[in-house]
């Protein structure tokens, strides 16, 4: 049982030009749907307001972690936070990482979104190690896993 | 009706947050997997066969009461506990629910650099 969300997806257009899409301010907030304040920088708060229909009203936050040109781009956020009365700095806030690779088609890009338990992922994979569907599981596979491993 | 949906999430969100607080442990996660047979069981047999004090093991077991994954009921003179599977099924469901935003996420950078 893992406490990540981990997405794959292929796209056909060189890793320079994903590199933008995910790191300019503007482009990021065009497909991410975030009116951002300005830049990302790394170290700092990253500020918008969400543009998506409905959710126009809430504020977009996130503390920019690592820009590794053309490789990796990660940050720090409260996933679904979206009460603007509501300080959310004291719950456990997650960590997104933009990996990217070239590959033939164009890039390969890789979203992971971990720490939803806030615990070390060294001692969270050994905890979960009895299934990596990730939280996927249910009592039936806890009983599963009983009847491989009797008391 | 805004705020009581708001007041709902936030609750919903804090007790998530604490759930997977509670599950991140190995020990307690042990303890689950022993109650999954949906079974109550005493204190004395969820100690047995580990190398944990029933101190450590009350413990863990309050933990996991807490945040609803444990049911505590009374028996004759004994306390039995009992394994409550809704809030780890929210959980399941909040986390699909964030896989389906990412997905929806991913869908629009794709239209935006291969449009």
């Amino acid at each position: 049982m893992s406490d990540r969300i981990e997405k794959t997806i292929e796209l056909k257009a060189p890793v320079s030009r994903i590199w933008r899409a995910l790191t300019d301010h503007q482009e990021f907030g065009a497909w991410f749907r975030v009116r951002m304040e300005g830049p990302f920088v790394p170290g700092q708060v990253a500020r918008g307001r969400i543009t998506y229909p409905g959710y126009e009203h809430i504020q977009w936050e996130a503390v920019v972690q690592k820009m590794e040109p053309e490789r990796l781009f990660s940050f720090t956020w409260h996933p679904y936070a979206i009460d603007p009365k509501q300080d959310y700095s004291s719950e456990p806030s997650t960590l997104v990482e933009f990996s990217l690779r070239k590959i033939p088609a164009g890039t390969l890009l890789r979203v992971v979104e971990s720490g939803f338990d806030k615990l070390p992922a060294n001692r969270r994979h050994e905890a979960f190690r009895m299934n990596d569907e990730g939280w996927s599981i249910q009592v039936k596979n806890i009983a599963e896993h009983i009847e491989q491993t009797p008391a | 009706m805004q705020s009581i949906s708001n007041k709902r999430r936030l609750s919903a969100l804090k007790a998530r947050a604490s759930v997977f607080a509670a599950l991140g442990d190995e020990t307690r996660l042990s303890v689950l997997v022993k109650l999954s047979n949906g079974q109550p069981q005493s204190i004395a047999r969820l100690t047995a066969g580990t190398d944990l004090s029933r101190q450590a093991v009350t413990k863990h077991l309050r933990v996991l009461a807490n945040v609803g994954v444990v049911r505590s009921l009374r028996v004759g003179r004994e306390s039995l506990f009992k394994l409550e599977p809704q809030p780890i099924e929210d959980l399941r469901d909040y986390l699909d629910q964030v896989s389906r935003q990412w997905d929806d996420a991913l869908a629009r950078l794709k239209a935006h650099v291969e449009g």
